[in-house]
C-alpha cells in the first residue's frame, strides 16, 4: 500500500463520523523505484489530505522533511517535488495494518493489501 | 507497442485458480482487455500518468495489465478493489512476476461504498462489473454509480447489450454524458460450467453475451473519433 492509496482511504465502521486518517502500524516498509513526473506531482499535491501525508509518512520513518503545512510556490520547487514523489509513490507498506482513529478497529495489510471489509460482528 | 504485442503480453497473466460463481469471476479476454486500453489511450488519452482505479478488479483487469507494458502506456498508479482475497492474492502474485511498481491493492466491498467514501479519489475508473443479472440483480448499477463517485475524470465500463438503455436513462438522471464508444462479441471463456453450455447457444444468438462498452465523461474532451466492432477469434 502505498501512502497515495492510504491518503484516500478511510474507516466506514458504523458509527464513526471521519474515519480519517487511517494510523498505519508497519510491520514491514517496502522502497520502490518509481519514475519521477514533475507534472503529475504538481497536479496531485491539490488533491491530497496534506497533513495525513506528512503525518503518515513520518509515522513510517520516511517524512522526508516535508513540511506539515504546504508552502506557496512548491510548483517551482523540484527538491519538494521530488521530496512528495517519494512519499506518494515510493513508500509501501507491505506488512502491518490500518487502524481507525475512532473506533480503533484494526484492518489487517497483507502483501501490501489493506483488507478494508468491516466484520460487524467484531466492531 | 503495437495492438498484438499488447495483447500477447497479457495473454501470459495467471487466470482464476478456482472462479467464484457468485462473484462472476471471469478473465476480461486479452484481446478485449488490449483493444479497450488501446482506444482509452489513444482517443481519450486517460491512461498516461493517471491514477485509475479498477472495480472488481479481480486477478488482473484491463488496466493494470496496461501497465504491465509501460513502453506503451504509463498509467501513474493503478488501484485494484475486489472484495476477493484470493483473486486479490493471484493480482499480487501477477504483479511481482511482472515487477509492476505502479499497482496498488486494496480489498473491500465495492458495492457497499458508502456515498462519502473515495470520492474523487482517482481520475479514471476502467471496469468489467458483474452483469448485474442472475445473483447479482442490480449490481452493474451500483458499480456504475460507485465508479462516478471516485472519478474525477472519466468512467470506462463494460456492459451487456440488453442494458444499454436503462444505463442511458440512469446516466441521465445522475447529468453524466455517456458514450457507447465500443460494441464487443464477447466470447466468455467457459470458466463455469454453465457458461460452457451458453456459449453454445450463444453461436445462435450471439448479442447474448455481447457487452458493450461505455465511456462516461465527466467533462467531455474529446468525440468519438472511433467506435469499433470485434469480433473475437474462437
Amino acid at each position: 500500500m502505498k501512502l497515495l492509496t492510504h491518503n484516500m482511504l478511510r474507516s466506514h465502521v458504523s458509527g464513526v463520523t471521519r474515519g480519517f486518517p487511517l494510523i498505519i502500524r508497519a510491520e514491514e516498509v517496502k522502497l520502490n523505484s518509481v519514475d519521477f513526473n514533475r507534472e503529475f506531482v504538481t497536479r496531485m499535491i491539490p488533491k491530497l489530505e496534506w497533513e495525513a501525508l506528512v503525518q503518515s509518512a513520518e509515522s513510517l520513518g520516511h517524512g522526508s522533511d516535508l513540511p506539515r503545512e504546504l508552502v506557496s510556490g512548491y510548483e517551482n520547487d523540484e527538491e519538494f517535488l521530488k521530496k512528495v514523489h517519494h512519499v506518494l509513490l515510493e513508500v509501501e507498506v507491505t506488512e502491518g495494518a490500518l487502524k481507525c482513529p475512532e473506533s480503533g478497529t484494526e484492518f489487517p495489510i497483507n502483501r501490501g493489501i489493506p483488507n478494508m471489509l468491516i466484520n460487524e460482528e467484531e466492531s | 507497442m503495437k495492438l498484438k504485442q499488447l495483447e500477447s503480453c497479457l495473454q501470459q497473466v495467471n487466470g482464476f485458480e478456482s472462479p467464484k460463481l457468485l462473484l462472476e469471476q471471469y478473465p476480461t479476454r486479452p484481446h478485449i482487455a488490449a483493444c479497450m486500453l488501446y482506444t482509452i489511450h489513444n482517443t481519450f488519452d486517460d491512461i498516461e500518468e493517471k491514477v485509475i482505479a479498477d472495480l472488481g478488479c479481480g486477478v488482473w483487469s484491463a488496466q493494470h495489465r496496461g501497465s504491465g507494458v509501460r513502453c506503451w502506456v504509463s498509467t501513474k498508479l493503478c488501484i485494484g478493489f475486489d472484495i476477493d482475497e484470493d483473486a486479490l492474492g493471484i493480482f499480487r502474485t501477477n504483479a511481482e512476476e511482472f515487477e509492476l511498481p505502479n499497482v496498488d491493492l486494496v480489498q473491500c466491498d465495492v458495492c457497499s461504498l458508502p456515498s462519502t467514501s473515495l470520492e474523487k479519489s482517482v481520475d479514471t475508473v476502467i471496469m468489467n462489473p458483474p452483469f448485474g443479472t442472475k445473483h447479482n440483480k442490480g449490481m452493474d448499477m451500483t458499480f456504475l454509480k460507485n465508479a462516478l463517485q471516485m472519478a474525477r475524470t472519466s468512467v470506462y465500463s463494460l456492459h451487456k447489450t440488453s442494458t444499454r438503455e436503462h444505463v442511458q436513462k440512469k446516466a441521465a438522471d445522475w447529468k453524466v454524458k455517456m458514450e457507447v464508444i465500443a460494441e464487443l462479441r464477447y466470447d466468455l471463456p467457459a470458466s463455469y460450467k454453465f457458461h460452457k453450455k451458453k456459449s453454445v447457444s450463444c453461436l445462435k444468438d450471439a448479442d447474448t453475451f455481447c457487452k458493450w462498452c461505455t465511456a462516461i465523461k465527466k467533462k467531455s474532451k474529446a468525440p468519438i473519433h472511433q467506435a469499433w466492432r470485434l469480433l473475437c477469434q474462437s
